[in-house]
Formats: C-alpha cells, structure tokens, sequence
C-alpha cells in the first residue's frame, strides 16, 4: 500500500526532498479517526442494529446480502461493491474470516486498498509560485475549501494568493474575500463578468511580483454537462500555463459527499478536461458517507487528498484511505456504532 | 457505462418472445437489470426492493411474451410504476387569501436554495404577483449579497438585517414587505446539515414565527442514498409541503426524487434546469420517470423547440419544402435553430435527450460545434444572391468565399455537397407531404 498522509505538516509537498510519510502511530490520529468515525456512525444506527441481530456467519447469505446493502447504501455504486464483496469473499474463503471484528478490519482494508492514492498523495505546492486550481459542480464547497486550505497554508509558513475567476454566480467574490481575510492570503478579483481566465492569469502574475508561494484558483462551480463552460475551464487551465510554464501543478475536484452516481461522471469530465490530481471529499460531517469516493477511486484511480468535515477553518483534513475504510464500516458489521 | 434499461431489458428478454410465460429465472434476470439500473439511478436501496417486487408480481402476472418486445413490455411496467410513485405534476403553491403569502426555503448546504429563491421570485413576478425575498441565511459569506445581486437583476425588494437574529429578522422582513404592498415573501435560509440540531432547531423556530404558507425543501438531484436522511429530516423538523428539485440540467438520473416520494409523499413542485433565472419549471413525473431509467426526454425537447421555433417559421419553412425552394438562407437558418434548442448545454446535450441515444451517447465524440461555427461563416462569406441560388457558385466565388470564412475550397465545396444532398432529401419529402422531423422541425 502506498503511504498515507495523515497530518497538514505532511500534506504540502514543499520540494524539500522530504517523501511522503510512513504510517503513523495509531494515538497519533486517534483524533480525526474518531471525529470521522462520529460523524459518519451517526447515521448508520438504523444499519447497524439490522446488521447486529445477524451473528457473522461466512455461510450466510443474509450476511452477504446486508453488507452489500451497506455499500450501497453509502454510495460505493455497484461495481465497487462487487469488488469489495468478491475480494471479502476471497477472504472468507481463505478462512481468514472468523469474528465479526475480522470481518470490520478487513473490510476497513479492502476499501483502503481500493482508495490507496497513485503516486504523491500530498498536495504539490513544491514550484515557485505553485499554483493549485479548484474546479467542481456548483454548490460542492469549492469556495470554503479554499479558505481552508489558504489557512494551512500559512500554518504550513507559505504564503498565497487566491484568485476568484468565479466571475459569474452573484457576490461569490465577497465570500471569497472573507475567506482571504481569514486566511491571511492575497486576493485578486476583477469585477463580476469579467473573464475569468485572465483573473486567473493576473492572480499568478501578482505572486510572482510579489513573491508568494501559492496561487490558489477559484474557478464558477459548472456542471460537468454544460460544454461552453468546461471550455472555458480548459480556457484558464491554458492560460495558466501560459503565464507560468508547467502550471497548474495541481487540480482539485470538489466532490460533495451527498453525491451520488452521477460524482463519477463529475470526475471522469472534470479529468478529461483538465486533468484532475485530487479530490477534495466535501460535506462529511453530515450523514452522508462519500461512499462516491471509492466508486471514483476504483474505476478512474483519481485519489481523494483532503476531506471537509464541517464549517469551521480548520475543518478540512488530509484523507487517510484506512480511516476512511474503517469510520464506512465502523459499527455496520457488529453493531457497536 | 451502462445502457439504458430498454436496452439491458431487451437484451435479457426480447429474445423470449412467443415463450409462452417466463421462467422463474428469466423474470429474476430482468429484475436484476431493473435493480441496477434504479440503483445506478440513485435510488434508495430500500425504495428499489420494494419497487422491485412490485414490478416483479405484475410482470409476472401480464401477458408479457405474447408480446412482439416483451423486454419493452416490461419497461413500460417498470416506467407506469414509476410515474404513479412519482406522484402528480404541477401542484400549485398555495396563495393566502390574506397577503403576503410567505414561502420558507430550507435545504442542505450547496442545494441551490438562494438560487431557486430567486427563480421563484420571478416565476411569481411573471405571474403578476409582487414577490419580495428576505435574507435570513447570517452564517454563509456573501449570501445576503448573493441574493441582494439576485433581487436587483430580477426588481424585486430584498430586506435584510445583517447578522441579526435570522427567526427574528424573517419575521421583520415579512412585516416590511407588508407594508410596501408586496403579495408574496420568500424567505431564504442557511443551508444547514440535518445532524446540526442547533439549526434544525432555528429551522422550527422560525416556522413557529413566520407562519409560512409553503415550505419548500431544495434538494440537488445529485444526491445519493443519502436523500431519504435528508428528505426524512427536514420532514421531521418543518413537514414541508413539497420540494424544488435542482440541478436537473445536468445529467444525473435523479433517483433522488424517487426517496422523497417514497419516504414522505411530499409532492415535487419545481425543477430547476439551468442556471439563469427563468430555469425553474413544473414537474413532470413521466418525464422524471423516463430520466431515471436512462430513457431521453422526448417532450422537453419538443418543449424547448418550441420555444424556440415560432409558428410562422415553420410553416414557412413548411411552404418552402413543398415547393423544393429550400436554399442556402434556410440551411443557416435550421442551423443557427438546431444551436439555440441546444443552448448553454450544447449540441451533445441535445442528442442526449433523444430515447435511444441518451446514454450511448456519453461515449461517443462530442459534436464538433467548430464544424458548425465554419458551415455559418462559409455561408455568411456568400452573397444573398449565391445563397439563394447556389448554381451560381464557380470556381473563382467559390474561392473568394474560402477566403472570406477562412476556410478553403474543399471544405467549401463539402458544404455545397451536403446542401444539395438536403434539398434531394427536402424534395422527396416535400412529395411525400411529409416534412422531416430534424434537424429543427418539429412538429405539432
């Protein structure tokens, strides 16, 4: 399994030679893995007490049954759950399945290894200025998660700017702004229904002059379908990469974790367009379980790099498949949730 | 990707035809294929069993394989079922017989509440009412500007206190509409998860001080399986009179809607297809039962060439292929048509409404719009004359034309060679008294 990033300091790829981190030690992320875990049990109650009158039992078709109504239910889709399902089986076959706790591990470990990132899970922020590009459908958290991720980054000791090539939907600008002032970044605007692919170009053009670390670029939330509009998000992506050789050096996809189905053929247009690097696992302090990651994680390997998990500033967090898988499951299989 | 159920019900039972009467085991394989599509759909897990069954005792009960496509039979089963679970089209808001109605909106972060107040406002402004809207969502940045933004495009007053108390400033904003004579006030609220008990609460609040005469959830029809949580719990908190279903200009299935109807019989009232703001429309539910199984939408297309396409065009374009009079001014004229049906969403968009081509279409080449940018300055780089009377096209215009679109001559003379395959066609139509359906005539 490729290694998880777990903690912000580790998140930013800073081009200082440090690699991507080793595990850590459980007490370590006891913290986010029982924050995660809590909010996403709270709605699996009605779940688990069906699961728990049921003894696990490998021979048992009802076992089978309701654990693919679990994946279902939290909109893993259908083809990764027969993917989870088969390598479970696989597993139960090998006799390595005999307690329900066994069954809860494995399965934490089957969808982490379906989630594992390709490549540097980490954000790359290693350029000078590094520019990220934040792109999703409308309504998916792409303006909040910028803020968010502005703050880190002065945690992290870099500086950013925040371009708002969001031109188009009303006073998106001025809750951009707020964020910027929270965050302590740049913010570059122009007024609204000017091009969005030149604020995109002057917000890279002043960190340079400026000598900021991080552009980070909001860009209108379009639905995957309207073509005009990918064409103009192609239309930026080009014109980065115009102002600054090899920029963007990330993008990321807003994916709300309500999301259904559909979040797949989000992720699958959104790459064809400009090339996806990550996605950003909003709203997961609901009762929504984001099971849309793994359907996405499994038929397009696109990895999840940051999940939001509620309002607050400090509220967006590095994904870490293996508290991902077992805070899905968390109480599904024995009814401890 | 998958296909459509027609076509994955076709594959599994067209070739039974004649049989007699299913096999335990033909119907179970069809009901399989019915399962994932629903599931596919987003529809919830629960709803699907249940739905399945059902369809299951009437498939199995019907003369399915005396028919000539029982796989169709069985779409047709599946899509009644649908349909009747869905509901009825265009319940009304009701209008208090003591101005000002008020309309409370509510819904989950992102939904597209302070939009689709807006549409509502201009909805009811079209319908000769005087909407005013009230700013009660405090916690998001920029909302109450959003919606000032909105109020200002559309005319209609937007009252807002800043962070005020938002129970107590819904309640002052209705009085403020009141006395400015305003008939209808919709108030706009945060979006808020239904776990965040503190803004559930507010939620109750401020129905217990508004009175509201509608509350309307906004839900994306994008949502998984998560939207009987949701649907259950807002339903719990304010029992809302119906739901404004958004973000249907996209191409999820919206099984969504199917959770909402099943688990708490509220009716869908709006639908929200596009981002301006005259995009909000009645509900349809055989048009909703055709989008979740993946079926095209034939009548939101014949809607939307409609509106496009006005009577006197037509049958003036009618007249013109009677009498074989089709010419270069008309090809233009079908094209620029063909683009104004598709509009924002593009030609891909348009196709895929067509049944049978909905989903295969995903896979397919992207329509390429350039072509059609290229064939309009091809045929504007003409003179009225040639465009008219194409016969006067030699070598040396048909050169000054290449020029003049930035084109060359080949890709001149392909067009040429396609509007004359088009006229050919429009002739022999134009004899058979019958006119083509498309590209951009509809009929009625």
């Amino acid at each position: 399994m490729s290694p998880m990033s777990r903690s912000w300091q580790q998140m930013f790829n800073t081009g200082d030679g440090a690699q991507p981190p080793a595990d850590e030690t459980p007490e370590e992320r006891g913290g986010l893995f029982r924050r995660m875990r809590d909010s996403l049990s709270k709605s699996r109650r009605a779940m688990s007490q069906q699961l728990q009158a049921v003894v696990f039992n490998p021979a048992d078709p009802e076992v089978w049954e309701r654990l693919e109504e679990a994946l279902i239910a939290a909109d893993c889709g259908v083809p990764a759950t027969v993917e989870v399902i088969e390598r479970l089986e696989a597993a139960a076959d090998a006799g390595g399945l005999l307690t329900a706790d066994d069954l809860r591990a494995r399965l934490a470990e089957i969808v982490a290894e379906l989630m594992a990132p390709q490549g540097d899970p980490r954000i790359d922020v290693s350029h000078r200025p590094a520019v990220v590009l934040v792109t999703g459908v409308n309504g998916t958290g792409k303006t909040t998660s910028i803020g968010k991720i502005a703050y880190h980054l002065r945690e992290a000791g870099l500086s950013s700017v925040i371009g708002a090539a969001d031109t188009f939907r009303a006073a998106a600008g001025e809750q951009l702004e707020t964020w910027a002032t929270r965050a302590g970044a740049d913010f570059v605007s122009s007024q609204s229904g000017a091009d969005p692919a030149a604020v995109a170009y002057d917000a890279v053009g002043a960190a340079q002059a400026r000598g900021r670390d991080v552009v980070i670029v909001d860009t209108a939330g379009r639905l995957h379908t309207q073509d005009h509009l990918m064409e103009e998000l192609r239309k930026i992506h080009r014109v980065i990469g115009q102002r600054l050789e090899g920029a963007p050096h990330e993008v990321l996809l807003t994916i709300d974790a309500t999301t259904g189905q559909n979040g797949l053929q989000q992720a699958r247009l959104f790459s064809q367009a400009v090339d996806v690097s990550g996605i950003v696992l909003t709203k997961l302090d609901g009762t929504a379980k984001g099971g849309i990651a793994l359907a996405i994680a499994h038929e397009l390997a696109i990895p999840v790099k940051l999940v939001g998990m509620g309002e607050g500033i400090e509220d967006l967090q590095p994904f870490d498949p293996l508290d991902f898988g077992r805070a899905l499951f968390d109480g599904a299989a024995d009814g401890t949730g | 990707m998958f296909d459509s159920l027609s076509d994955r019900l076709g594959a599994t039972l067209d070739g039974l035809r004649g049989k007699g009467r299913l096999s335990e085991d033909d119907i179970n394989k069809a009901m399989r294929e019915i399962r994932l599509a629903l599931l596919e759909a987003d529809v919830n897990f629960g709803v699907v069993k249940d739905f399945v069954a059902r369809v299951k005792e009437r498939a199995m009960g019907s003369d399915v394989l005396d028919s000539l496509t029982p796989g169709q039979q069985v779409v047709k089963i599946v899509h009644e079922e649908l349909t009747e679970l869905m509901g009825q089209a265009g319940t009304k808001l009701s209008m208090s017989n003591r101005p000002p109605t008020v309309i409370l909106m509510a819904g989950l972060q992102g939904s597209g509440k302070t939009t689709a107040a807006g549409k509502l406002a201009r909805l009811l402004a079209k319908q000769k009412r005087k909407p005013a809207m009230v700013a009660a969502d405090i916690y998001r940045p920029a909302a109450i500007q959003q919606l000032q933004t909105l109020g200002k495009s559309l005319q209609v007053p937007v009252f807002e206190r800043g962070t005020a108390d938002p129970v107590e400033t819904a309640a002052w904003g209705i009085e403020q509409a009141k006395a400015q004579g305003r008939d209808v006030v919709i108030v706009d609220t945060a979006g808020r998860l239904t776990i965040d008990q503190e803004l559930m609460d507010e939620l109750v609040r401020m129905k217990a001080a508004v009175k509201p005469h509608n509350v309307l959830l906004v839900l994306d029809s994008m949502t998984g399986q998560d939207a009987v949580a949701t649907a259950q719990a807002f339903a719990d908190a304010v029992d809302y009179d119906g739901v404004i279903l958004t973000k249907l200009d996209g191409d999820a299935r919206g099984g969504a809607a199917l959770a909402v109807r099943a688990v708490t019989g509220k009716p869908i009232k709006f639908v929200s297809v596009g981002e301006k703001l005259d995009q909000l429309e009645e509900f349809h539910p055989d048009r909703m039962a055709s989008r979740i199984l993946g079926m095209g939408d034939v009548m939101s297309l014949i809607e939307r060439a409609q509106d496009e396409f006005d009577e006197q065009q037509a049958a003036d374009l009618e007249a013109k292929i009677r009498k074989a009079e089709f010419n270069l001014d008309d090809m233009l004229e079908q094209l620029r048509m063909v683009r104004k049906m598709a509009g924002g969403g593009g030609l891909t968009s348009l196709l895929g409404m067509v049944p049978g081509i909905g989903r295969q279409i995903k896979n397919m080449p992207k329509v390429d719009e350039r072509q059609i940018d290229r064939v309009e300055a091809i045929i504007l780089s003409m003179t009225p004359a040639e465009r008219r009377n194409p016969k006067l096209l030699d070598g040396s215009r048909r050169r000054r034309i290449a020029g003049g679109s930035g084109t060359n001559v080949q890709t001149v003379n392909q067009l040429l060679s396609q509007f004359r395959q088009m006229q050919k066609m429009m002739k022999q139509m134009g004899k058979s008294g019958k006119v083509p359906q498309f590209p951009g005539l509809p009929r009625r």
